[in-house]
């Protein structure tokens, strides 16, 4: 066991502490302590000149400032106990940087000691955060996070994912079917599980009778490139399929004026040549599928739409990032009835009543669909995340009748 | 079967000597009509000009036409003709794991892919056999069956050797003396090597080095494809490569050529000139293209690489995508002589680096 966990590096915290985790005591919900440290972690990201850098960790930091805690603690009774799990395992995706930080905090806000292996691939950010936890810990009142939270990177193949599994109470797998497959290979303790963000698929939605009478359409491009191309159409919230509804006319006029303001925006990305090969490839195979493609004519390769004749229920095979977009005019938004299926996760919309959505989804009882949010708020994070109430799942209620 | 390209006519000339202008009309009126026959022969190509809207009477120059990425025949089994005429499933050398291409040959573009290929090689060879010395081990051509872009290579080209020598055991040791006698047998003749550029490096260069032998190959020509990606990691550039050779076993640097080429195109190789660069013949072009919209990159511009041949027809294979990175450095004006692109390849275009939640991208589009 030893020779496993010397091959560790710890970037927050150290091995003697690691050893130690089932002991220490977890923490109710939204405690204070938990509060105070992370709008301590804010503010001092805040200061920090990387911070300005990096939009993410910008947003990150505005995240942990103390009254969105507070508001969010809000919305968990205070009536009952909960507590934390105990040991939460986090495993980070490897290629968005911010993404192990929001872990982190719903397993501190959840009440629990926290091991989170950051990316493997190393990111400014990650350095950012670090940098101002370590500098946040080192003050006396914050003196105790070094027995409860670990940061760490480790290659792969060591064995660590295996004595790291058999300490945990929850393991909470990011990254993809991949890697939670790589990951449950390693055996969890009885009464511990597993929280997995598996591969999903995403969508949008749009108005178009709503759409062609915005004001400020440079706006709407900005969000739904926020949606998109800022993590290069590859979250798992980014839309690959726009669903017109509306009037005829509304709907050709509605693509022309929206797809020309995303045509100005994503003069800024900066597309990769494998991407544009993906993309003939990507092509070229949903053809051979049996429903009518045609691409519309292209201005360059940052951008493809393809134009779908109907809604097949296999739609979610034939995506590319990178800015690869399948378009369809529906009669109706019940006509997602024919591809909704379990790896549905967000559905960005545009001009609709968020009434009206709530009555929809109640009536189409999807197997899929977690997320239903305005265009431009697909990354958002909130602590509830792919259908799991984070913090619940990460705590237990202690009964006492 | 009438011919849609005509190709014998094309047999009867020099392989570079068409300018720019005769080659370009030559190009466009013949790749056109490979494109309508393919369109019609292959109800899977026909689905992907459809989904892009191709309208081939609005097309009047080959550059216009659409191409492939090399990669749809890893995904698809893509063919022209009825699957009984196939006579030769040829497959990329693709490391253990990965899916292969598969190319489908019926008798007709076999032929020609051998016919073409004698006549570039010649150019450079003679048309008179040589003594052969292939640097590789035999063992790559035993399972005839199923070709492996390595022992079709090596098979393509032994058709230019007289007598044949693998100059590698079965175990890839160098069979010393066994070369030793061959030259000496063939003295005062032209030697020819045949080999992989990372097998040349590895098991020949380095081996001779190791054993402290300095054949004679000052008669030699060697002609090496492949690529350059395992050397380059070694930081061998070529013409490092061409200056040890010629170091260990007196090879003329000038003797010495690189060829590019594909398992997807065989036949229509792209041979390196006495001056470095790469050249189409009269059968094939290259076009580098802008990853941005795929428009012609400038002469000096890096892009990818499109090759076209006018061989394929019992697969849609005459205008692809490769994955490689190159730069066509002009046309008809290379100091030696060619007419025709000459260009250099670069390397394999890079895996993007792509955010995002899934940890999978890189490994499922390699």
């Amino acid at each position: 066991m030893q020779q496993n966990l010397n091959e560790i590096t710890f970037l927050f915290s150290e091995l003697e502490k690691l050893e130690r985790v089932r002991d220490i005591s977890p923490d109710d919900i939204f405690s204070n302590s938990s509060i105070a440290f992370l709008s301590a972690l804010s503010s001092e990201l805040i200061k920090s000149p990387g911070t300005k850098q990096f939009s993410d960790v910008a947003t990150f930091a505005f995240f942990c400032r103390k009254a969105n805690l507070f508001a969010l603690k809000k919305k968990y009774t205070e009536e009952s106990i909960r507590l934390g799990r105990g040991v939460i395992f986090h495993v980070a995706p490897s290629n968005v940087p911010v993404n192990f930080g929001y872990s982190m905090v719903a397993g501190i806000l959840s009440g629990n000691v926290n091991i989170v292996r950051v990316p493997s691939k190393s990111f400014e950010q990650v350095e950012i955060i670090c940098n101002a936890i370590k500098k946040v810990a080192s003050k006396p009142e914050f003196n105790e996070i070094e027995d409860r939270l670990f940061l760490i990177k480790y290659d792969r193949q060591s064995g660590a994912t295996n004595f790291l599994s058999s300490l945990c109470d929850v393991r909470v797998i990011w990254g993809g079917d991949d890697t939670i497959a790589q990951i449950r290979k390693f055996a969890i303790p009885a009464r511990a599980y597993d929280v997995t963000f598996a591969d999903r698929y995403s969508f949008a939605a749009i108005n178009a009778d709503k759409l062609v009478k915005e004001q400020n359409i440079d706006k709407v491009a900005e969000h739904f490139y926020n949606d998109t191309y800022l993590f290069d159409q590859n979250a798992c919230s980014a839309p690959h399929l726009v669903i017109w509804t509306g009037k005829m006319d509304n709907i050709k006029n509605a693509k022309d004026l929206f797809w020309n303001a995303i045509q100005l925006k994503i003069k800024e990305y900066e597309l990769s040549p494998k991407i544009t090969v993906d993309k003939l490839v990507s092509l070229y195979m949903q053809s051979q599928d049996n429903v009518d493609i045609i691409r519309e004519l292209p201005t360059d390769n940052k951008l493809w739409r393809i134009k779908v004749s109907q809604l097949s229920a296999d739609i979610d095979q034939y995506r590319c990032a990178g800015g690869y977009f399948l378009e369809y005019d529906a009669t109706s938004l019940t006509e997602l009835k024919t591809i909704v299926n379990r790896k549905y996760q967000t559905m960005a919309y545009y001009g609709y009543d968020k009434d009206d959505l709530i009555n929809f989804v109640k009536e189409m009882r999807f197997n899929g669909i977690d997320r239903i949010v305005p265009i431009g708020k697909t990354t958002d994070f909130n602590l509830i995340w792919d259908g799991y109430d984070l913090i619940n799942v990460l705590s237990r209620e202690c009964m006492v009748l | 079967m009438n011919n849609v390209v005509n190709l014998e006519e094309l047999l009867l000339i020099e392989p570079y000597s068409l300018a720019k202008v005769k080659k370009e009309e030559m190009l466009s009126s013949e790749l056109k009509e490979l494109t309508k026959w393919h369109y019609k022969k292959s109800e899977k190509y026909k689905k992907m000009m459809d989904a892009i809207g191709l309208e081939i009477d609005n097309i009047s120059n080959y550059i216009d036409l659409p191409f492939l990425p090399v990669r749809m025949f890893k995904e698809l089994e893509l063919l022209s003709v009825p699957k009984e005429d196939i006579v030769k499933t040829m497959t990329s050398s693709g490391t253990s794991g990965q899916q292969v291409s598969k190319i489908f040959l019926d008798r007709e573009t076999s032929a020609y892919q051998t016919k073409v290929l004698t006549k570039i090689v010649a150019s450079f060879l003679g048309k008179k056999r040589l003594p052969m010395l292939i640097l590789d081990s035999a063992s790559v051509i035993k399972d005839r069956a199923m070709f492996s872009a390595r022992g079709a290579g090596i098979l393509g080209f032994s058709m230019f050797g007289s007598k044949r020598l693998y100059a590698l055991d079965e175990n890839m040791q160098l069979d010393i003396e066994n070369i030793k006698s061959f030259l000496e047998e063939h003295k005062g003749e032209t030697i020819f090597m045949f080999g992989f550029t990372f097998m040349v490096w590895q098991h020949f260069f380095k081996e001779l080095l190791k054993s402290g032998y300095k054949p004679d190959l000052s008669n030699g020509v060697l002609i090496h494809g492949g690529g350059w990606k395992k050397l380059q990691s070694e930081s061998v550039s070529s013409v490092e490569f061409k200056a040890k050779l010629h170091d260990i076993c007196g090879i003329n640097v000038s003797h010495i050529h690189d060829y590019y080429g594909m398992v997807e195109q065989t036949g229509t190789i792209y041979m390196e000139c006495e001056y470095g660069h790469l050249h189409a013949s009269v059968f094939s072009d290259i076009i580098v293209r802008r990853p941005i919209d795929f428009s012609v990159a400038d002469f000096g511009e890096k892009g990818i690489i499109e090759v076209v041949s006018l061989l394929p027809k019992s697969y849609p294979g005459h205008a692809l995508l490769t994955e490689d990175e190159g730069v066509v450095i002009g046309e008809d004006d290379c100091p030696c002589g060619r007419l025709g692109k000459y260009f250099n390849v670069i390397g394999r275009i890079k895996n993007a680096e792509i955010r995002g939640c899934s940890d999978t991208y890189a490994t499922k589009f390699k």
